[in-house]
């Protein structure tokens, strides 16, 4: 956002993060030295958690915010931001994390949500939140309640990309609807995408989202992670692709390197070359519809 | 004369935020990643971001040689991360750079995100994010701002550092977007 702002400050001050993270890979670590595997690959920031997307869904039971000390050691192992997560609604959780002084919290679907009707009202805390999204007005509604960043939920654990890659498009499409869409259409546009009026106004003028926006949920390639930035996704998430792979560390890198050059795919075909195998993919039909992370939160 | 090319280097970080301000100062804006790239602008700014990232991707793409020679050459403007990276010396941890400017800089000196701050520098509204501190300069470079008693803007010959953002909050162009093109222009006059 290049505004002065006026109110904004406190947004500007966490969007602000999320700016020096773009281009970039933030990876999902669950040990101090995975950490540095990623930090030495060229992540831009590690997500700090138990256990994996992969490893919660096959766990099954209740997933829950990581124990601090792990948190911490990740924090004190490498240079570079570290986010952690908590339940959807679990302000407690997210006191905590920010308690420990963590550089940004993901309310996060991957974790068995706190609450089933509200979000976390996140303009009460001073470290920035990234949420997950959908669709448009799934996006518009936690900036409302003041993510400083989204990204797309995809389907976590699955290292299948078909649902990030629909989360960008059905985001890209609404946002050009939007562009078009004449004033006086614009509260009922606002009402049938349930969004706040000023952020769907400021969405229609801008052509883009009020906050960067990072893809997630199932990239489990350099392919992919190219996939999603010339969908325009601005970073990309990886959770489970790297640690679950043959080769993490070389992994780690490849889809460092594709995300850098997502646009030449000379730089994308070399950095796909010699890696072993991905992570085992999940067919999305496959798993009930009740059993999909995507559809936690609103 | 022909508008000064301003090479953003794209590697990683807050490139975008750049272009309207660059063209507002009477530059063109130019998203550089690869030395051939490098060849064709004026002048770079290496933009906020991570240092320890940026380092990593010069290191993964062998770019190190390549902008160490542009960087002899042309005017450089390190911002937050990009500081770090021209900087003589580096601590907190020690990390390699490029040295351009006789100064030392301590990384994430005000601290983690939480920390992260607004600041009002020379009369604007700016912000500090995860922020390095200019420590200490050398006596020929030139300090255009402080904020809390250090240098946060200096400036030496053709290479300029601010440890803060104007290209996020302030209206286009930034105060130091036009020194830099300024700068850039009057360095290509004298050169030609």
């Amino acid at each position: 956002m290049t505004q002065k702002s006026k109110t904004g400050n406190v947004i500007n001050i966490k969007t602000g993060l999320a700016e020096m993270l773009k281009g970039g890979v933030i990876m999902d670590v669950v040990t101090a030295d995975q950490a540095k595997v990623a930090e030495d690959a060229g992540a831009v920031a590690v997500m700090a958690l138990e256990r994996v997307p992969s490893d919660i869904r096959k766990a099954g039971g209740v997933a829950r915010m990581s124990p601090p000390e792990l948190v911490q050691q990740i924090m004190e192992s490498v240079s570079i931001p570290v986010m952690a997560k908590c339940r959807i609604g679990h302000f407690a959780e997210a006191q905590i994390l920010e308690a420990i002084g963590v550089d940004y919290i993901d309310e996060s679907e991957v974790l068995t949500p706190a609450d089933e009707d509200f979000h976390i009202n996140k303009h009460d805390f001073k470290v920035p939140f990234v949420c997950g999204a959908k669709n448009l007005g799934e996006a518009l509604r936690r900036i409302g309640e003041g993510a400083a960043l989204m990204r797309t939920k995809g389907e976590p654990g699955t290292g299948n990309i078909v649902e990030a890659v629909r989360h960008l498009r059905e985001i890209n499409m609404e946002i050009k609807k939007l562009t078009v869409t004449d004033d006086a259409e614009l509260m009922t546009a606002a009402k049938n995408l349930a969004a706040p009026f000023e952020l769907v106004k400021m969405v229609k003028e801008q052509g883009r989202l009020p906050v960067p926006n990072f893809a997630a949920g199932g990239i489990a390639t350099p392919a992919d992670a190219a996939l999603c930035m010339q969908l325009g996704a601005e970073t990309v998430f990886v959770g489970s692709g790297i640690f679950k792979s043959e080769n993490p560390a070389k992994f780690a890198q490849a889809i460092v390197k594709a995300t850098t050059h997502f646009d030449n795919p000379k730089i994308v075909l070399e950095a796909s070359k010699g890696l072993g195998t991905a992570m085992p993919g999940i067919e999305i039909g496959a798993i009930e519809t009740t059993m999909r992370m995507a559809n936690r939160g609103w | 004369m022909a508008k000064p090319v301003i090479g953003v280097l794209a590697l990683q970080g807050a490139v975008e935020p750049h272009r309207k301000h660059i063209e507002a100062a009477g530059g063109e804006f130019r998203a550089v990643k690869t030395p051939g790239q490098f060849e064709d602008v004026d002048a770079f700014i290496l933009p906020g971001g991570e240092s320890t990232t940026m380092l990593k991707l010069i290191e993964t793409f062998d770019l190190w040689d390549s902008l160490k020679k542009q960087f002899a050459e042309k005017p450089v403007w390190g911002i937050c991360a990009g500081s770090i990276l021209i900087a003589e010396n580096v601590t907190s941890p020690a990390q390699k750079s490029f040295g351009l400017l006789p100064v030392t800089v301590q990384r994430n000196a005000y601290g983690r995100q939480l920390q992260s701050s607004h600041a009002v520098i020379n009369g604007y509204d700016i912000s500090l994010i995860r922020a390095p501190v200019i420590a200490k300069v050398a006596n020929d470079v030139t300090v255009k701002a402080e904020h809390e008693g250090k240098p946060v803007w200096v400036e030496k010959g053709r290479y300029m550092a601010t440890t803060f953002h104007p290209e996020l909050t302030l209206d286009y162009p930034s105060p130091m977007h036009r020194e830099f093109v300024n700068l850039v222009q009057n360095y290509k006059k004298k050169a030609a």
